[in-house]
């Protein structure tokens, strides 16, 4: 790793000024993803600025039939939090999925998801629930917020400050992990609200996407059997020296089956 | 070079480090704690597992000035002198560790596990290790040896 200047701001508002001022800044939440890609010298920035010091962007909120997840809440906190296992227990449960409990200890939810890392879990959660990333000037609903992989809608220097997830009537997700890496090899999350359905996949192809044709299956017979008539193509999903995209796109099925069973 | 300051196995020390100082490597190499064991240095394998403010963490995949003003606990906090921890004494006991370069990570997580789940089943101890490599014993005496340590320690 190249050395850096560290820096540790008090605010929001001190850390996007020590940014702008630096000559190639980065910022860093949790560091599980960051400091191994520094180490391999992958990202050399000038400027460290460090948001584990900002207490505004710690905490978790139920109130107005909305979860709200501030940016710096670790995962742990997520999976334990008895707020978030009461409200949306699919969320508490996918935050105890994420990699191994001492990476759930510091990285936190902003940081996995200004990532996006295409086999990250939290992608699927904001996607799937339909959530509302909040940002230093702005709200970016969840749809528009993944672009491609490890691309997301956020401007340079702009900061996740929280991501609000409003409550389903049921949600469920369900992920088969690269045994080695906890990584999803294919995860999904199901949701229901009313008569809308959200299919979200990750880990299956270069960044989480929706899959239309099961959500509208769903939203016509909410029943497990209803996804085993579509057909998920293979065509640009990952091939890799876990899994080919054949096999991703016969797992979406499966795991999407056992989420709508495990929700009705 | 900035100055960070901590307590370790509950003495004040500090240091001057670089930005880009890794706690591992200001535990093992400015404070001598060489229990703290670097195995993959990819963030994947436990070895340099920690506790920091009570939690678990792998401390080369957190720099040395995140821990400013943070508790620190390494495996040498664990022995009571010459006498083993139940937990340490627990994988003596059950052949726990062939080489044991991973021991120290795998006690250190094992101890944040009981503390949160004291009588954790066979399921818990294996999701709970989900974050330490082991490449000699197979696992299989070490989740024997966690619930064994579990059990001694609750009474």
């Amino acid at each position: 790793m190249y050395d850096f200047t560290y820096h540790k701001p008090k605010s929001v508002s001190d850390a996007l000024d020590t940014l702008s001022g630096a000559d190639d800044g980065q910022f860093i939440a949790g560091g599980q993803t960051i400091i191994p890609v520094m180490k391999q010298r992958l990202a050399m920035p000038s400027d460290v600025i460090d948001l584990g010091g900002i207490a505004d962007l710690q905490g978790i909120s139920v109130s107005g039939g909305i979860v709200s997840i501030k940016a710096m809440t670790p995962h742990a906190h997520v999976a334990a939090s008895a707020d978030v296992k009461s409200a949306i227990p699919a969320l508490a449960e996918l935050a105890s999925l994420i990699g191994d409990p001492h990476v759930r200890n510091r990285g936190t939810i902003g940081g996995s998801i200004a990532n996006n890392d295409p086999a990250a879990d939290y992608p699927a959660a904001v996607l799937g629930l339909g959530a509302t990333v909040k940002t230093d000037k702005r709200e970016i609903a969840g749809d528009d917020f993944f672009l491609d992989i490890f691309e997301t809608a956020l401007d340079d220097g702009e900061m996740i400050t929280a991501v609000d997830f409003p409550v389903p009537d049921g949600a469920a997700y369900i992920k088969f992990p690269n045994p080695a890496s906890r990584f999803a090899l294919v995860g999904v999350m199901v949701s229901r609200t009313g008569g809308n359905v959200r299919v979200a996949v990750t880990g299956a192809g270069p960044c989480v996407f929706r899959v239309a044709e099961m959500e509208q299956a769903l939203a016509a017979n909410f029943v497990a059997d209803s996804v085993a008539g579509v057909s998920v193509p293979a065509d640009g999903l990952n091939t890799d020296i876990h899994a080919s995209a054949e096999y991703r796109a016969h797992l979406i099925k499966v795991l999407t089956g056992r989420a709508v069973a495990k929700i009705a | 070079m900035p100055t960070v300051s901590m307590t370790v196995n509950g003495k004040a020390v500090s240091g001057e480090v670089e930005g880009r100082t890794l706690l591992v490597e200001f535990l093992r190499e400015h404070l001598g704690l060489t229990g703290t064991h670097v195995g993959c240095d990819t963030s994947q394998c436990g070895a340099c597992t920690v506790h920091v403010d009570g939690v678990s963490m792998k401390s080369c995949a957190m720099l040395a000035l995140q821990a400013e003003g943070a508790e620190i606990a390494t495996i040498e906090s664990v022995a009571d002198g010459d006498t083993l921890h139940p937990m340490q004494e627990a994988f003596r006991q059950n052949h726990g560790l062939q080489c044991g370069f991973c021991t120290p990570g795998m006690v250190m997580t094992a101890l944040a596990l009981v503390k949160g789940n004291p009588n954790p089943t066979e399921a818990d101890v294996r999701h709970g290790l989900e974050g330490n490599l082991c490449r000699c014993t197979g696992y299989q005496n070490i989740v024997k040896a966690v619930l064994d340590g579990a059990k001694a320690m609750r009474s």
